[in-house]
């Protein structure tokens, strides 16, 4: 009867209960909310980074992350690759020969990082070819085709089949350099990466740099799902000793830190949210208890005892705190379903975000462990509102509170 | 056999700069199945010797003794659980729990004495039906007139099986007819079920038909007449 006294309390002064259910609600909507939409924000941008840029792991001489020489290229490249790519649990691998160097254009030019590919392999790999906005991937051009990042082609004033000079440093150490022709151009969400690195065919690079054209200073290996990443980084570790064999988290540490400071960021902006409504919570329990200190002091004549009080007003703040709670929840669900498939258009600011690798479209979105935990975080935050009201209760005489005139 | 049992038992207030001698050395025996009322004016002391005999208030000298039990040496938690299981309580304002219907508010001292819940609807209903609110057992208090209120209040006394009840001015914001009814059906109940009745009062009504009247004055009994 204690839990049914207590939802009746609830209920008993509708408004006050209403406003400050409007408030929680109203809070864990925003929680929730935020949550999904820099959640979806975040699983993109990682997304988008293992399909474009990382894969799942990549392997190098040791020594080439820290200082990406060209001469410090895998001369087997292509047979390590079709060796993994034949293992279990692996999609698709590629290998790519790396340069770094100049591109020019009639009016000016510009440092870049030069990659020599297999567009065959590399679809598979990356979504490069569903990026292109302009031209073809690596078709229509039959010598020396280029493919270009859409911010690049408008720093050199370049449009598709228009004509560039790409040179380096080769194998002797010597310029070395050749014209070739913009085939298509791309447009990823990091309008860094698309502004400093250009694609062409191996083939092409390494005759121009003077190395075999199986040799590669990556292997790029992508997974059937990337819960294999762990295991699958340990046996290549084992297999390929003599090379760096990394995954996306540590080729890129700044991604991979959105992925472990996203749920503590999301506990931190709720834990705030739910600090807000505490007060507000305990303010109402307060005045509760204060308006029906007559009827505690007549509980606790009849023979309530103490601890009977503080569950019936702890069960009532509780109550108080998960209906809103639930509201919230069920709100920033709604809201994120709405949204799950449109996505949210943030182009207006998106400039700045696409130059740390976001879209200009997110999608949100919301996992049921992250819900779960709201719905805990609320309760817990139920119980602790319910304290300070509940030792006042407490603390009355039942004689003396039979006495106030309320 | 006595039920109450009082020996010098004496409250001081010393919360103001004055201390206030509410009850003075008062020595008296309620025996069982008395209809007894404590009578004087405002101040006298009533209210604070009816609290101290129901374990609310503690003595500030003296003993209270209700069957084998000293209450005034009880400690809080078991004061609590004494009350429960002893003593019932009407009180001037009624005070029900609004937000439950009449039968829940004589049904919620039995849950708390842990009995189960056909024994408690059965009790519930049988107490209202006694005190004359048979028809009236799913209404709300907010549904139901002063007079009725305070018999639910009766009722949810009765419903612990206490040893005796206290009631403390319970006529107090009655009308008269609602006044007659509730004593008749106190009386009714005290004669036939031998419950004890012990009322606070200066209602020359209720005076009228206790069977037995002790006056207070400046917390001491001045007074205490057995009517035949």
């Amino acid at each position: 009867m204690i839990l049914s006294v207590s939802w009746r309390n609830v209920w008993r002064s509708k408004t006050r209960s209403l406003v400050i259910l409007f408030a929680i609600a109203l809070g864990i909507f925003t929680g929730v909310f935020n949550y999904s939409f820099y959640n979806g924000m975040a699983l993109q941008r990682i997304d988008s980074a293992i399909s474009t840029e990382a894969s799942h792991i990549q392997l190098h001489r040791k020594g080439y992350l820290e200082n990406p020489e060209e001469k410090a290229f895998i001369k087997d490249a292509e047979q390590i690759a079709l060796a993994i790519e034949s293992e279990d649990s692996v999609k698709a691998t590629c290998y790519r020969f790396i340069v770094q160097g100049m591109i020019q254009s009639p009016t000016t030019s510009t440092g870049v990082k030069v990659l020599g590919v297999n567009p065959e392999k590399e679809q598979n790999i990356t979504n490069l070819h569903d990026k292109i906005i302009d031209g073809a991937y690596f078709e229509g051009i039959s010598r020396n085709p280029v493919v270009i990042g859409k911010k690049l082609a408008e720093k050199l004033k370049l449009k598709v089949r228009s004509k560039l000079v790409i040179s380096f440093a080769d194998a002797s150490g010597y310029i070395s350099g050749a014209s070739f022709r913009i085939a298509g151009i791309y447009e990823t969400s990091n309008n860094v990466y698309d502004n400093s690195t250009v694609f062409v065919r191996t083939e092409d690079l390494n005759q121009l740099y003077g190395a075999d054209i199986k040799a590669g200073h990556e292997v790029a290996v992508l997974l059937s799902h990337s819960d294999y990443v762990p295991i699958k980084q340990h046996e290549l570790k084992a297999q390929y000793v003599d090379l760096d064999v990394k995954e996306w988290r540590e080729l890129l540490p700044q991604v991979s830190m959105l992925e472990s400071s996203l749920d503590i960021s999301m506990y931190i902006f709720m834990i705030i949210i739910l600090l807000a409504l505490i007060f507000g919570i305990i303010n109402t329990m307060l005045m509760a208890v204060l308006e029906r200190t007559k009827e505690l002091g007549m509980l606790m004549s009849i023979g309530m005892n103490k601890a009977k009080v503080f569950k019936m007003i702890m069960v009532e703040t509780v109550f108080l705190s998960l209906i809103g709670g639930l509201v919230g929840i069920a709100m920033g669900i709604a809201v994120t379903l709405i949204f799950a498939n449109s996505g949210i258009d943030i182009s207006s600011v998106s400039e700045g975000f696409g130059a740390m690798g976001y879209d200009s479209i997110i999608y949100p979105v919301l996992l049921v462990k992250n819900v779960v935990d709201v719905v805990v975080m609320v309760f817990i935050t139920g119980i602790l509102a319910a304290i300070y009201p509940a030792i006042k209760a407490l603390k009355l005489n039942p004689a003396e509170a039979l006495r106030m005139n309320m | 056999m006595n039920v109450i049992e009082t020996n010098n038992l004496t409250k001081t207030y010393n919360d103001s700069e004055v201390e206030v001698h509410a009850v003075q050395g008062i020595d008296l025996k309620i025996e069982e199945g008395e209809f007894t009322a404590i009578v004087g004016p405002s101040g006298c002391g009533k209210t604070t010797f009816l609290n101290m005999v129901g374990g609310l208030d503690q003595p500030t000298s003296g003993t209270v003794r209700v069957g084998d039990t000293y209450v005034n040496e009880l400690k809080s938690s078991e004061l609590i659980d004494f009350r429960l299981h002893n003593i019932g309580f009407v009180f001037q304002a009624y005070n029900l729990i609004p937000v439950l219907t009449a039968r829940e508010n004589v049904e919620f001292i039995m849950q708390l004495q842990g009995k189960d819940k056909k024994e408690r609807e059965q009790r519930a209903s049988n107490l209202l039906t006694e005190v004359g609110l048979g028809d009236r057992i799913n209404s709300r208090p907010s549904r139901l007139s002063g007079g009725q209120q305070q018999r639910v209040a009766v009722a949810r006394a009765l419903a612990s099986k206490p040893k005796f009840v206290l009631a403390d001015e319970p006529t107090a914001n009655l009308d008269s007819k609602s006044t007659e009814t509730l004593l008749d059906m106190m009386e009714k109940l005290n004669k036939e079920e031998n419950i004890t009745f012990i009322f606070s009062t200066h209602d020359m009504r209720v005076v009228n038909k206790a069977r037995r009247v002790i006056k207070l004055e400046d917390g001491k009994i001045i007074s205490d007449e057995r009517k035949s």
